[in-house]
């Protein structure tokens, strides 16, 4: 029997699946998505076999750069994301947590340098697995389900 | 950015670490040497360390050079909303050396990336403070004779003390033993003994000051146990005076042992201590002056080789 798909086929665009279900919304505002004027589709709490729940976004002629994406490795390191054309994935790959993140997460530390100057904030992946980053300045670790991205 | 900034001991490896003790051990001996002539250094203290500032500042001076600075942010700029980046930039047109002190925790990382003039951290917040390192190694090895193999102690506020994370980190290259004495809430955060058990360094952690730590240790690295560091004011008093030393208890210690503090200290080290041989408190506080000339030296990139061969001509 044919799965039944629980959110529209995308006849062009990405789809980014396999989010865990409770950094859906951290991705979708990692990725820029309330921006975008083409057809946005998010579900939520969808089965999966490997994570037991999981969200997934679909948009619409869009194809997001490898920067972009990879920005929500640090959330949600079991992303994937397909590239459709004509109803078909034409690609389909996982999203790769950088060395370094720069200007995307804010350091939990209030006396960071970061959090009283006007600059950007910068991490280094110490840990791929759990992921686990580290403020450039200060010093302070965080877990990446964990990091700041608002 | 200059290599030469010095803004956490982790920025240096271990043959710089000791081009840096062996500059002390000269200045120490020569500790009036005008390699400095001419030069201008700014100390800018966006908080108050007085301790701190006029050490660096005897430093520069027994160096030949001239400084400029403040002691206090709320007499600057940065009390009108100038940014530590404009501050930065504006003095570095005028001084070919920044030490700085900042109450926010990074400053001195950021500060030493938007100028090309070196910059010395001199402490920033709870974070890294490097000349203190470099003073307490430069303590040890003077006392010991050597760096290598030594059992070192540390005692009293191990989780948010950042001088004994800065000297077990600098230590590795030389196969110490310690331990670490300490109330759980204080005792000494994981991710350093995960640096330990990376490097095979060997440790123990204990609760209590025992005899037997203290007539093994080679040197007893002592730290004050801060109210503030507690949420609940009962237990700080419960764990206050647990880690306090007293002469009677050094009487079975080794003949080479060294009592260490950062200072200031409050009530951590009884003063009958203080005429103990073994007390060498006030002695590794001297020692940050020589530590604070080889690191401003090495930082302005004055070759030691020329300044010993003027040093023998004259």
């Amino acid at each position: 029997m044919k799965k039944e798909l629980a959110v529209a086929a995308l006849h062009s665009g990405t789809v980014i699946d396999r989010i865990p279900s409770n950094a859906l919304f951290k991705a979708v505002k990692l990725l820029g998505i309330e921006n975008i004027n083409e057809h946005v589709t998010i579900g939520n709490n969808l089965d999966s076999n490997k994570l037991g729940s999981k969200g997934i976004i679909k948009v619409a002629n869009t194809v997001f750069s490898n920067d972009i994406l990879d920005r929500i490795a640090l959330i949600a390191p079991t992303a994937t994301v397909n590239i459709i054309e004509d109803f078909e994935v034409v690609e389909k790959k996982p999203v790769v947590l950088p060395d370094t993140i720069t200007g995307i997460v804010r350091c939990g530390n209030p006396k960071c340098i970061t959090n009283n100057e006007p600059m950007d904030t910068k991490f280094h992946v110490i840990s791929r697995e759990p992921v686990v980053i580290r403020c450039h300045y200060c010093n302070h670790a965080v877990a990446g389900k964990d990091a700041n991205v608002d | 950015m200059n290599k030469n900034s010095l803004v956490s001991i982790s920025d240096i490896n271990r043959e710089e670490l000791e081009d840096i003790l062996a500059r002390a051990a000269y200045f120490e001996a020569h500790p009036n040497n005008k390699v400095l002539d001419g030069r201008v250094v700014a100390t800018l203290f966006f908080e108050p360390s007085t301790r701190t500032r006029l050490s660096f500042e005897t430093a520069v001076n027994r160096l030949g050079g001239r400084v400029i600075g403040f002691s206090d942010a709320s007499t600057t700029s940065s009390s009108k909303g100038e940014t530590l980046n404009d501050t930065i930039k504006m003095v570095s047109n005028y001084v070919d050396l920044i030490i700085m002190r900042h109450y926010l925790e990074g400053a001195a990382r950021y500060a030493s990336e938007v100028t090309d003039v070196p910059v010395i951290n001199a402490g920033d917040g709870a974070n890294q403070h490097p000349s203190q390192t470099i003073l307490d190694l430069y303590s040890i090895l003077k006392t010991q004779g050597t760096l290598k193999d030594l059992t070192i102690t540390m005692v009293g506020d191990l989780k948010y003390g950042r001088t004994v994370h800065s000297l077990l980190q600098a230590m590795q290259y030389y196969n110490p033993t310690f331990n670490f004495v300490a109330c759980p809430e204080l005792q000494m955060p994981r991710e350093y003994l995960e640096f330990c058990n990376e490097r095979g360094i060997k440790y123990s952690l204990s609760e209590d000051f025992s005899p037997e730590i203290i007539n093994s240790s080679d040197i007893i690295y002592m730290t004050r146990v801060q109210r503030e560091r507690f949420a609940d004011i009962m237990e700080y008093e419960r764990v206050k005076d647990l880690y306090n030393l007293e002469n009677s208890m050094l009487a079975q210690s080794k003949p080479n042992l060294k009592i260490l503090h950062p200072l200031p200290r409050v009530n951590e080290i009884a003063r009958d201590v203080d005429s103990n041989p073994k007390a060498y408190y006030f002695d590794q506080a001297r020692n940050g002056l020589y530590a604070r000339q080889a690191i401003i030296t090495r930082a302005l990139g004055i070759d030691m080789n020329a300044v010993k061969e003027k040093a023998i001509e004259l």
